[in-house]
């Protein structure tokens, strides 16, 4: 039986050898990177459940580092980015963020999209202090785990608050049904903000009704909305399950428009819900077709790379590339304690998604939304909130932030 | 007492002792790298603890069981539950020094311990009804319960539900991962040698042969579930206090697999092999995060090799690295031949 004593041998021996490997310090091709390049780390789940996330994110981040290095790189040294894959597990973010601050030595990390991975990975930078710029965990626990932790996209309640405020005021409707996945905690929590704030609007909710991720029969949720007689249905689950939802709410005889977030942007919404989704409309972080110069210039780099549409992650990936690198030139250094605080400086930095200024809590101060509806099978843009652009709004950020909801299509 | 639990209680102190030392050690290692390098040692006992322990369910009483993530998730949670809620404040009111460390160090042992005897009780109550079911029958009200627990966890507000409970305080630590590396193998093979590892056997083997000489089997595969339970719990409370952060997804049946794939490589009953599997898989997985930079590809292979490792192992070793033997066998010369 020699083969018995041949094999583990020869697997122990190869995994040695693969990850016992000293980086090739001299090429920067390697585990280290050559002096003059500033390397920077980017948490993304490349494969698993929220793969396309990762993926996007990456591409934005690419493109942006393309640009960035075109230009001269940050104080005169090109920038290069390391992608770690997380899997869309926690574990493996931790491992990941780990390696790449102790190994790679980077100066600063990007990532992640989802906020669980995030919560996972935050606690290692915060201990070496170094930087981490999340560019879409929209979960307002994730800044909350330490001062080196920063995000560039707005959080749950904002995205609640702007929504209800739309519907309460701009829409002025007064009658809305809830429908929540209760599997997801960003769903529950932007049902709740959007509760809130409706009913301090003077709005009613009729019906809170809940389903469960992965389902695809709603009729008796339906059934007991229609039976309430709602003027709008709050749906903020994922795409997934929103096309079956608007399908079957047509099915029934409801007309009323549906109503969610963020988690609503991919492609495969129109395309599950088809005709169903018309007039229904949901909050995002950027639209594809804004005419502002900054999203035009992004839009068709972006096409011209990688023969595709752009969508929410990639334009947050890219903003966040660019965030970062305008922290890093304006630092005075680039070791972790500078460069943080830098960081936290940033205010009226233009980016695709809309104005960032951090506020104290380290998450962005009255970002950007805009409310996109589905229209002839296409998004087309109905409401931009963005009381950065509106010089009257101060005191209080999130409530002046919905309080200006303005309407800037004429779509009605 | 007696003798071997002398020898035992006393090995179990020089390993301590030992391990304190490496974990220095490890911590004193100059290189640039060393603390990811020192995570994937973690990682890596984390691993050997849920394969060892679950092989004592699938590989010594030889009952398919899918679902070791919920137990780990109960342990995991129950541990986290105490010392976040109630240890972690009670430690901050006491003054800084030994006095705390020593305290501090009890207390999280007191905590893995509940939450292994919570992923113990969890066991019982799912193996008394489940075991009386064999084969695919088990592997799927298992990996039913699994998910049970994995669901009802996702549903408690009190400990974060879907959003998770973060700010789990890093108690975890190298020392504490390898020293119940240490007790979970040396309870395994204690057992296996003992009467109760020989009706384990026994049951695995043939259970009509089992229960006709006398063997309660339904208690001895209960045993076995509880046992592999205790320790899946204690793998949960070290992941959950190492990564200081806890959630449902992390404890998918995906997490089960994991830990099957482990034994069956390994050799189903070897616990040589669990450990030498759960330390090549893990290292694999790690290590192969290289190769996108040594070759400078635009795409991460990563996962593709690891697959392709896996499948090609069990093309050419069906019945796992060692097969049902332990690593010390093969330096003994074949004494009394293949088995």
């Amino acid at each position: 039986m020699k083969i018995d004593r041949i094999i583990p041998a020869v697997i122990a021996a190869s995994s040695i050898l693969l990850f016992g490997c000293p980086p090739k310090e001299t090429t920067g091709a390697g585990g280290a990177p050559a002096a003059d390049e500033i390397a920077i780390g980017h948490l993304a789940s490349m494969t698993g459940g929220q793969a396309t996330f990762g993926q996007q994110t990456d591409q934005g981040i690419k493109l942006a580092l393309e640009e960035i290095n075109a230009k001269g790189g940050v104080k005169g040294r090109k920038v290069r980015v390391i992608t770690e894959d997380t899997q869309s597990k926690q574990e493996e973010a931790a491992n990941a963020a780990s390696k790449l601050i102790s190994r790679d030595n980077v100066t600063a990390i990007l990532g992640e999209i989802a906020s669980s991975n995030s919560l996972a990975a935050g606690p290692i930078a915060q201990l070496a202090k170094i930087p981490m710029i999340s560019p879409g965990s929209t979960n307002p626990a994730v800044t909350e785990k330490g001062d080196y932790i920063f995000r560039i996209c707005f959080i749950d309640p904002y995205q609640g608050e702007a929504l209800a405020n739309y519907v309460a005021n701009t829409m002025k409707l007064k009658r809305a049904a809830i429908l929540r996945d209760v599997r997801s905690d960003y769903s529950m929590g932007l049902s709740d903000y959007f509760k809130n704030t409706f009913e301090k609007l003077g709005g009613k909710i009729v019906v809170d009704s809940s389903y469960s991720q992965g389902d695809s029969d709603f009729k008796s949720q339906l059934t007991t909305i229609k039976g309430a007689k709602p003027e709008v249905i709050f749906v903020p689950g994922y795409y997934t399950e929103i096309g079956q939802i608007a399908v079957q709410a047509r099915d029934l005889g409801i007309t009323v428009p549906l109503v969610g977030g963020d988690g609503w942007e991919s492609p495969k919404l129109i395309e599950i819900g088809g005709k169903s989704l018309e007039g229904s409309f949901y909050s995002n972080h950027y639209h594809v077709d804004d005419p502002s110069p900054a999203v035009r210039d992004f839009v068709v780099a972006y096409q011209k790379k990688y023969g595709t549409t752009p969508d929410a992650m990639a334009a947050l990936g890219y903003d966040s590339m660019k965030f970062l690198a305008a922290a890093m030139e304006r630092a005075p250094s680039l070791d972790g304690p500078a460069l943080r605080d830098e960081i936290a400086k940033s205010a009226g930095f233009q980016g695709v998604t809309g104005t960032i200024t951090l506020g104290p809590d380290r998450n962005p101060l009255n970002k950007k939304l805009v409310v996109l509806e589905i229209k002839d099978g296409k998004l087309v843009l109905r409401a931009t909130v963005d009381p950065a652009a509106d010089a009257a709004a101060v005191t209080a950020p999130v409530e002046t932030a919905t309080a200006v909801a303005t309407e800037t299509a004429a779509t009605k | 007492m007696r003798n071997w639990l002398v020898r035992d209680l006393a090995g179990i102190a020089v390993i301590s002792a030992v391990l304190v030392g490496i974990s220095y050690f490890l911590g004193w290692i100059p290189i640039p790298g060393m603390a990811y390098y020192n995570r994937v040692i973690v990682t890596i006992g984390i691993n050997i603890i849920l394969a060892v322990s679950l092989n004592i369910i699938n590989g010594h009483a030889g009952q398919f069981s899918m679902g070791h993530a919920g137990f780990m998730a109960v342990g995991a949670y129950t541990s986290a539950y105490l010392t976040y809620f109630h240890f972690q404040p009670f430690l901050a009111t006491l003054a800084e020094g030994p006095g705390r460390f020593a305290l501090q160090q009890a207390l999280f042992l007191g905590a893995l311990l509940a939450g292994g005897a919570a992923a113990g009780i969890a066991g019982w109550v799912v193996g008394l009804p489940s075991l009386r079911l064999r084969g695919d029958y088990l592997a799927i009200v298992t990996l039913g319960f699994g998910e049970i627990i994995r669901v009802l966890i996702l549903n408690i507000d009190k400990i974060g539900g879907a959003r998770g409970l973060s700010g789990v305080p890093a108690f975890a630590n190298f020392f504490w991962v390898y020293f119940f590396v240490c007790i979970v193998i040396i309870v395994s093979w204690r057992l296996v040698r003992s009467q109760v590892g020989r009706a384990f056997l026994a049951v695995r083997e043939d259970e009509i042969a089992a229960e006709a000489m006398g063997v309660n089997t339904t208690h001895y595969k209960v045993q076995a579930f509880v046992i592999g339970s205790f320790f899946a719990g204690i793998a949960g409370g070290l992941l959950g206090h190492y990564l200081v952060y806890l959630n449902p997804g992390m404890f998918q049946f995906t997490k089960s697999f994991e830990a099957i794939v482990m034994v069956v490589l390994g050799g189903m009953g070897s616990i040589s092999g669990s450990v030498l599997a759960a330390v090549i898989l893990t290292v694999a997985l790690e290590g192969l995060r290289f190769v996108k930079e040594a070759f400078g590809l635009t795409s991460d292979p990563r996962m593709v090799i690891y697959a392709i490792v896996l499948i090609l192992l069990m093309r050419l070793r069906p019945q796992g690295l060692l097969g049902n033997r332990e690593l010390g066998d093969f330096f003994r010369r074949r004494k009394g031949g293949d088995r």
